[in-house]
């Protein structure tokens, strides 16, 4: 049946879609937008890219936060994934008591309030007499990055059937050949994923890492909340900017490299 | 036994407080097709699982060509499983499922090519080499399973319902494929199922288990000729089951008494004592049925009469159900052989004469 052209012409579910991607997209908008203004200011005085220029010349303090920021997202997002992995495996592999436990207990760091990881981390790290630093930053990263890790990895794992673990047992494969030929590349779609969103969590992490940080362990989110407590510096949108664009492009990688696993 | 293919020796195997497996001991030959048959839960998976090293029993002895296995772990049993649900490796294609065993021992490339084809050939897949997985239907993977399976070219091969998946039209011919391809590689199968009509197919012997026991072990002809116990002349094919009492023995022939048809008469080698109670058992089909009592009084032949409750015609045969005179429901099975030994047609509510030899009436232990 054909629908009555007053239907077509206002549609509830779309109108709603709209102002939802309005909602959700209008503040990075603006943001780009000042991103180019001329003035500090919260006024628009004309185009310019001084403050990209500023960026790239004249911010070593941000950059040197910014490198933090990367070599802690990289590391623990990388000791991340191979623990959660190697866990998610066993876990799934092995039949053992408390097996259901575990698999509950991993989970509770995605659940607990930020700030009770950091405080507790903090005491943690004040007993053992660890001095604050980028080490602990690390460390702090690693264990809040791990749960997701294990929960992507464990998911892609459990739409396998686990009698071709079996079979590559029963073909002659040892444990390790089992993992390495079987395993491996069957949840990789899972690793990378897990790998990408330790990275993203650990780059945006700021409650956790102001806990953990020390001196000269600086990271990006801690830098820009410093920075705009002297008032907000159009070098952040810049930067902003940027980081959006590195986004982007890493996502839409991203989906092509799944894709291509995929279809493979 | 010394010498046998696969020895399993006074093997049990317990999952909590479930028995799966009760003291049993079975041993193969070289080269025999062997059914493991039994409804599901009776162990029989439990057993195949040992003999493949994903299980480890509880006591008792396996071993493979005289050399004890169960310290081996899976993949150093030179045995290979062709998997219920297949089992294949999603990520690989038809070609490196089936090499997957020969890559693991960093063979030259060549000889991997050459084998895999040699073995997708043997299964009929060579134009489907480079296909995944997912792209076959449920008959080529199975076929798939069973070259890699073969390839690594294992001592024992086991089957665990490998059927189960397929439909019915399939699943014959498949079992006739099987069959052939055991013909030609030679090894042992270890068949497990539960559909006794596979297993009396297709089996040079079949062990008969139900809740961790073996019943029975026996080729094809025994099991269901002769069962020994009341579960396997149920569960193989139909029977009719009935209890008696051991009045006379003359030499083998026996005399019951049973209180819906009175005297039976069977023959048995090793007959049990006067005034035993005992179970008897007669194949629908050994049972001769028509309107007049022609073979009365003969000695060695049981004569009964009754009345057609249900005929169920199914075009090569026909199934009838008689009350007999003493009340009790006897099966018929009557085949439509040829024209010159119809008489007047049987129909519902006749009055009939059945008759049965001495001979094909069976002692069966009752054990459940």
């Amino acid at each position: 049946m054909k629908k009555p052209d007053f239907i077509k012409a206002f549609s509830f579910s779309r109108t709603v879609y709209a102002v939802t991607i309005m909602f959700l997209f209008m503040p990075l908008l603006v943001l780009v937008l000042y991103s180019f203004n001329e003035s500090r200011s919260g006024s628009w005085t004309g185009f310019s890219l001084r403050w990209y220029v500023k960026l790239f010349t004249d911010s070593s303090d941000l950059w040197r936060a910014f490198g933090n920021s990367a070599i802690v997202a990289l590391s623990s997002a990388l000791v991340a994934t191979v623990i959660g992995t190697l866990g998610a495996v066993g876990v799934n592999w092995y039949r053992f008591r408390l097996r259901g436990y575990l698999r509950t207990i991993t989970f509770l760091p995605m659940i607990l309030p930020e700030i009770i990881i950091g405080v507790s981390l903090l005491v943690f790290f004040s007993g053992l007499g660890i001095r604050l630093g980028l080490f602990t930053v690390f460390v702090a990263h690693v264990s809040f990055n791990l749960p997701f890790v294990f929960l992507l990895v464990l998911a892609r794992l459990e739409e396998f059937d686990f009698s071709i673990i079996e079979a590559s047992r029963d073909l002659g494969a040892t444990e390790l050949q089992t993992l390495w030929r079987v395993i491996l590349p069957l949840t990789m779609p899972g690793i990378m994923s897990g790998f990408l969103t330790a990275v993203t969590l650990s780059l945006e992490d700021f409650v956790i890492t102001f806990f953990v940080t020390g001196p000269g362990a600086t990271t990006l989110p801690l830098y820009v909340y410093s920075a705009i407590r002297f008032g907000v510096s159009p070098v952040i949108n810049a930067l902003s900017v940027v980081m959006i664009l590195g986004t982007v492009v890493l996502a839409w990688s991203m989906r092509r490299f799944l894709k291509n696993i995929a279809a493979k | 036994m010394i010498g046998s293919n696969v020895h399993i020796g006074n093997v049990s195997k317990t999952f909590g407080d479930f028995v799966a497996l009760d003291d049993v001991s079975i041993q193969i030959q070289k080269g025999e097709f062997f059914s493991l048959l039994g409804p599901s839960g009776c162990g029989k998976t439990t057993l195949l699982r040992i003999i493949a090293g994903f299980e480890e029993p509880a006591s008792g002895a396996v071993l493979l060509d005289d050399r004890d296995v169960l310290p081996l772990l899976p993949n150093q049993r030179s045995v290979n499983t062709v998997f219920q649900n297949y089992a294949l490796f999603p990520h690989l294609s038809v070609f490196e499922n089936v090499a997957f065993p020969l890559r693991l021992h960093k063979q030259k490339e060549p000889l991997i090519r050459a084998r895999v084809s040699d073995y997708l050939q043997l299964v009929e897949l060579q134009d489907h080499a480079n296909k995944k997985p997912s792209q076959l239907s449920g008959g080529q993977k199975q076929r798939v399973a069973i070259a890699r399976a073969l390839i690594n070219e294992p001592s024992v091969l086991l089957l665990d319902e490998p059927l189960s998946a397929l439909d019915a039209k399939l699943r014959q011919h498949m079992l006739i494929e099987l069959d052939s391809i055991h013909d030609k590689i030679g090894i042992t199968f270890i068949y497990v199922t539960h559909d006794q009509q596979e297993a009396l197919s297709v089996s040079d012997r079949i062990a008969v288990m139900n809740k961790g026991m073996v019943l029975q072990i026996g080729t094809p002809q025994e099991i269901y000729e002769a069962p020994a116990t009341d579960f396997v002349a149920k569960f193989i094919g139909e029977t009719n089951l009935f209890e008696g009492i051991v009045r006379k023995i003359d030499g083998e022939l026996l005399e019951l008494e049973t209180a819906e048809f009175g005297t039976i008469c069977l023959t048995d080698s090793t007959p049990p004592a006067i005034g035993t109670r005992v179970s008897w058992t007669v194949r629908p089909e050994k049972l001769r049925i028509s309107h007049d009592s022609a073979a009365n009084g003969r000695s060695g032949l049981n004569t009964l009469q009754g009345r057609v409750d249900e005929p169920i015609y199914s075009g090569f045969q026909t199934k009838f159900y008689i009350k007999t005179a003493g009340g009790a429901t006897m099966k018929v099975i009557k085949q439509h052989a040829d024209w010159s030994d119809e008489g007047p047609e049987i129909a519902w509510k006749d009055e009939v004469y059945l008759s049965f030899s001495a001979k094909d009436v069976f002692l069966v232990e009752r054990k459940q």
